[in-house]
C-alpha cells in the first residue's frame, strides 16, 4: 500500500464519517417531525426552516454538557463501552454500497462482514452496564445481550436465505439480481458472480421473498433496539438501562450509533429486498436513499404507534415465531434454488409462511382482542360504528 | 424487608437477591413514590412501598385556617381532581352549618366535578400508555384534557388550583360565554377520547402487556378498601354517586360501568367508559339546568356549632371521606381525609410480587396515585 492509497482511504473514511453524522442528524430530525405529526404536534419549528438546525443545537447541547462519571463506575470499561458501540456501527459502512462504484471497500463477504459486525454492539451494551455499577444498568445490560442473542440468530437466518437466493454474499450483486439483466450483467461479471440467465430474479426481491423482508424488518427492529423492542433501555421501567449513567458527549455516542444501527438496518433492507441504488431517471444514489429512508420512516412510525412488549413476550417471538420462520425462509430459499423452480413458486412459499404467522397472530392476539371489544359492545377497527 | 440494611445478603441456598430502588426519582412512579423491590433476575420476589416524600401536614394545616381558607388547601390534595376535592370539602362544612346550596350552583358542581373527573381519567390513560412504552396516547390525551383545562380557567380563573367552590355554593356564577363553550367542547371531546381510545384500548400489543396482569380478586379488592374503577374494575357495582345519592345525581341517567377480571387493562377500559358516562351526565346537567342564585350565604365567616360530620363522595379515583370535627371556633378542630389513592394503593405489594419488573410499572400505572392525596 502506497502513501497515496493510504491518503485516499483516509480521506473516504472521513467523508463517509462525515456523510454518516449528517444522515444521523437527518434521522434525528425526521424522526421528531414525524413522531410531532403523528401526535398532532408541530415538532421543532424554532432553530433554523422547518426547526432543521434542532439536531445541530441539541448536539452541541450534549458536547458542552458535564460528563459525569459515577465515582464507583470502573473507569475503564465505563470509557470503552461507547467505543465498541460506535465502532462496529461505522464499520458496517465501510461495505454498503451507496450506488454501483460509491462503495469503501466492497467486499466478497460483505454481508457477512456486516452481520458479525452487528453482533459486536452488544459487547459494548454490556460492558456499559456492568461498568456504570448501576443496577438499572445491569438489569438493561442483561437484557440487552437475552434480546441481541436471540435475535441475532433469525437475522443471520434470513441472510442466508436472500444469500442462497442470489448466490453471493456480495451486497452488490444481492442489488444486482434484483435489477434487469442487461444493467445487472456488468456488475456479475465483474464480481465473477456464477449468475446464469435462467434464473435470474430481476424484481425487488420484496414482491418475491416477502417472508424474508418481514423477518429481517422484525429482527432489525430488535437488533437496533427500537419500539416495540425497545426494551433493554425501556424508559419507564429501567431509565434508559445500560446508559442510565451515562451523560453528555459519552451518551450522545451511544445516541449516534444507535441512529446509525437504525440507518444501517434501512440500508441493508433496501439493498437485500428493493434493490438497492436501482432506479428510473434519478440518479443511483437518490435511489438509495430513498429506499432507505422509506424503511426508516416505517421504523420511526411504527415507534409512535405501538407500545414495548414485555421481556418474555420479545423471548417467546424470537424463539418461538421468528426462530422457526426463519428456518422456513432458508429451507425454501434452498428448494427454489436447488430444483431451479420459477420464481413465482419462492413467492407462493414464502406468501404461505406469511400467511401461517399472519394466522396464528390473529388466533393469538387480534381474536381475543376482538372478543373483548363485542363483550363490552365496543367498536373496535372492525366495527367502528357499534357504541 | 424495610431498609438495605436489614436485608440479609444470601438466603440459605447461596443465592443473591438484588434490591432495586425505584423512585422518588423515577419516571414511572408517578410523583414521589419510591418501592424497594427485591428481583430475582427479571421477577420481583417482593416488594416494600415507601411514601411521605409529598407529606405537607394539609389536615394539621387546616386547624389553622378558617373554614373559607381550607378549601384551597383541599385544591392541593389529589391535584388531578381538584373540583371533587372542593366540592366533597364544602359538602362536609355545609352539612356541619345546615346550608343548603342553591339548585344551580349544584348544577354546576356536578359539570365542572364530572369534567374534572374526564380530565383526570384522560390523564390517567396518557400516562398508563406511556407507562407501557406507547408515546402517542398521551399526546392525544393531553389534547383532550387541554380543553377541559382551558375551560376551567375561563370559569375559575385557573387551571389546576380553582378555589372556585366556596361554603353554600361557588364563588360567583358561571361566566358569560360558558355555555358557548362548553357546547363546542364536549363533541369534541367525544371525538378526541374515540380518537384515543381507537389508539390504545384494542391495541394487541397494549392488550397483551395489560390483560391478565395484576390482576385482583373481588375479595382482595373489598379486603383492602378499594374504591373506585379499581373497585369496579373487579365486578363491584360501587359507586357512591349511586349508592349513597349526594348533591343532584339522583335525577340524572347514567350507568356504573364494571367490568368482571379486575387486572390492569380492566382498571383502564372501565376509566375509559366513565369519561362517556360522565360526558352523558354534564349533557343532562346542561339540559336540567336553571338561572337562579348560585351561593346561598355569601362570604360570612363560618362559625359552626360544636359538632361533627362525615362526608364522602365519588371522587375519579374512588371515594373520599372526609371527617370534620368543629368545637365552635372559625377553624376546624380537625379534619381527617380518607384518600381514595392511599388505600388502592395499599394493596400493591400482594398485586406485584411474583410479577415481572416491567409488570410492576404497569401494575402501579393502573392504580392511578396521586402522591400528594396519598402523603397529603
Amino acid at each position: 500500500m502506497t502513501g497515496l492509497d493510504i491518503l485516499v482511504l483516509t480521506a473516504t473514511l472521513f467523508s463517509v464519517f462525515t456523510a454518516l453524522s449528517v444522515a444521523v442528524l437527518s434521522l434525528i430530525w425526521i424522526e421528531r417531525k414525524l413522531l410531532g405529526r403523528l401526535q398532532r404536534r408541530l415538532g421543532p419549528t424554532r432553530t433554523g426552516p422547518f426547526g432543521l438546525l434542532q439536531p445541530v443545537a441539541d448536539g452541541i447541547k450534549l458536547l458542552v454538557k458535564e460528563d459525569l462519571v459515577p465515582s464507583w463506575a470502573d473507569k475503564i470499561i465505563f470509557w470503552t463501552a461507547p467505543l465498541l458501540v460506535i465502532v462496529p456501527s461505522f464499520m458496517i459502512w465501510v461495505t454498503i454500497p451507496i450506488s454501483r462504484n460509491l462503495v469503501v471497500e466492497n467486499l466478497d463477504l460483505g454481508l457477512f462482514v456486516i452481520v458479525a459486525l452487528l453482533v459486536l454492539s452488544i459487547l459494548g451494551l454490556v460492558l456499559a452496564g456492568w461498568g456504570s455499577a448501576n443496577k438499572y444498568g445491569a438489569i438493561g445490560s442483561l437484557r440487552a445481550a437475552a434480546q441481541l442473542v436471540s435475535y441475532e440468530v433469525p437475522l443471520v437466518l434470513v441472510v442466508i436465505s436472500v444469500t442462497v437466493i442470489s448466490g453471493s454474499m456480495d451486497l452488490r450483486v444481492i442489488s444486482a439480481i434484483q435489477m434487469p439483466l442487461d444493467i445487472a450483467q456488468p456488475i456479475l461479471d465483474e464480481a465473477h458472480s456464477s449468475f446464469s440467465n435462467f434464473n435470474h430474479v430481476g424484481l425487488p426481491l420484496i414482491f418475491i421473498f416477502p417472508l424474508g423482508l418481514f423477518i429481517f424488518l422484525l429482527a432489525g427492529l430488535a437488533e437496533v433496539g427500537r419500539t416495540p423492542f425497545d426494551i433493554y433501555f425501556a424508559e419507564s421501567e429501567i431509565v434508559g438501562g445500560p446508559f442510565v449513567e451515562y451523560s453528555g458527549a459519552h451518551w450522545s455516542v451511544f445516541f449516534l450509533a444507535e441512529y446509525m444501527n437504525t440507518f444501517a438496518v434501512a440500508a441493508l433492507a433496501g439493498l437485500l429486498f428493493l434493490g438497492g441504488w436501482y432506479g428510473p431517471i434519478l440518479p443511483e444514489w437518490t435511489w438509495f436513499l430513498i429506499k432507505t429512508y422509506l424503511f426508516v420512516v416505517i421504523i420511526f412510525w411504527i415507534r409512535g404507534t405501538f407500545p414495548r412488549l414485555r421481556i418474555d413476550q420479545l423471548m417467546a417471538f424470537g424463539w418461538k415465531v421468528l426462530m422457526p420462520l426463519s428456518l422456513m425462509a432458508v429451507i425454501i430459499a434452498a428448494i427454489y434454488r436447488f430444483y431451479n423452480w420459477p420464481e413465482w413458486s419462492l413467492t407462493l412459499m414464502s406468501l404461505s409462511g406469511l400467511i401461517m404467522v399472519g394466522l396464528a397472530f390473529y388466533l393469538r392476539y387480534t381474536r381475543p382482542v376482538l372478543r373483548l371489544a363485542e363483550k363490552y359492545g365496543h367498536r373496535s377497527r372492525g366495527a367502528r360504528n357499534v357504541i | 424487608m424495610v431498609m438495605y440494611d436489614d436485608v440479609p445478603m444470601s438466603d440459605s441456598s447461596g443465592e443473591f437477591d438484588m434490591l432495586l430502588n425505584m423512585g422518588p426519582q423515577h419516571p414511572s412512579t408517578h410523583g414521589v413514590f419510591r418501592m424497594l423491590l427485591k428481583i430475582d433476575g427479571e421477577v420481583v420476589t417482593d416488594a416494600e412501598p415507601h411514601i411521605g416524600y409529598l407529606h405537607r401536614g394539609s389536615e394539621k394545616l387546616s386547624e389553622f385556617e378558617q373554614y373559607h381558607q381550607v378549601i384551597t388547601l383541599m385544591d392541593r390534595l389529589d391535584y388531578l381532581s381538584n373540583f371533587n376535592n372542593e366540592w366533597v370539602y364544602c359538602r362536609a362544612v355545609e352539612k356541619l352549618i345546615g346550608v343548603i346550596v342553591p339548585e344551580r350552583a349544584e348544577y354546576i358542581r356536578v359539570i365542572l366535578g364530572e369534567l374534572n373527573r374526564i380530565a383526570s381519567h384522560l390523564l390517567f390513560i396518557g400516562t398508563f400508555g406511556l407507562d407501557i412504552g406507547a408515546m402517542t396516547p398521551v399526546m392525544f390525551a393531553f389534547r383532550a384534557r387541554e380543553r377541559i383545562q382551558s375551560l376551567f380557567e375561563s370559569v375559575s380563573g385557573a387551571r389546576m388550583m380553582h378555589n372556585y367552590f366556596h361554603i353554600g355554593g361557588l364563588k360567583e356564577d358561571l361566566p358569560e360565554d360558558f355555555s358557548v363553550n362548553i357546547s363546542r367542547l364536549i363533541p369534541r371531546l367525544r371525538q378526541d377520547m374515540e380518537e384515543t381510545d381507537r389508539l390504545l384500548s384494542f391495541n394487541e400489543l397494549f392488550v397483551s402487556r395489560t390483560k391478565g396482569v395484576g390482576v385482583m380478586s373481588k375479595d382482595m379488592a373489598i379486603n383492602y378498601g378499594w374504591t373506585g374503577p379499581g373497585l369496579r374494575a373487579c365486578g363491584v357495582k360501587y359507586d357512591v354517586r349511586k349508592a349513597e345519592t349526594y348533591s343532584v345525581y339522583d335525577r340524572f341517567d347514567f350507568e356504573i360501568p364494571t367490568t368482571l377480571d379486575g387486572d390492569c387493562w380492566d382498571r383502564y377500559f372501565v376509566r375509559v367508559m366513565e369519561i362517556y358516562e360522565s360526558l352523558s351526565i354534564v349533557e343532562q346537567a346542561l339540559e336540567q339546568m336553571q338561572e337562579g342564585p348560585v351561593n346561598a350565604m355569601g362570604r360570612r365567616l363560618v362559625r359552626p356549632a360544636k359538632n361533627d360530620v362525615y362526608v364522602k363522595a365519588e371522587n375519579p379515583r374512588g371515594e373520599i371521606g372526609i371527617y370534620l370535627v368543629s368545637d365552635g371556633s372559625d377553624k376546624p378542630y380537625r379534619l381527617k381525609v380518607r384518600p381514595p389513592s392511599f388505600c388502592n394503593l395499599s394493596a400493591l405489594k400482594e398485586l406485584i410480587t411474583d410479577s415481572y419488573i416491567a409488570d410492576a410499572v404497569v401494575i402501579l400505572g393502573s392504580l392511578d396515585i396521586v402522591l400528594g392525596e396519598v402523603d397529603r
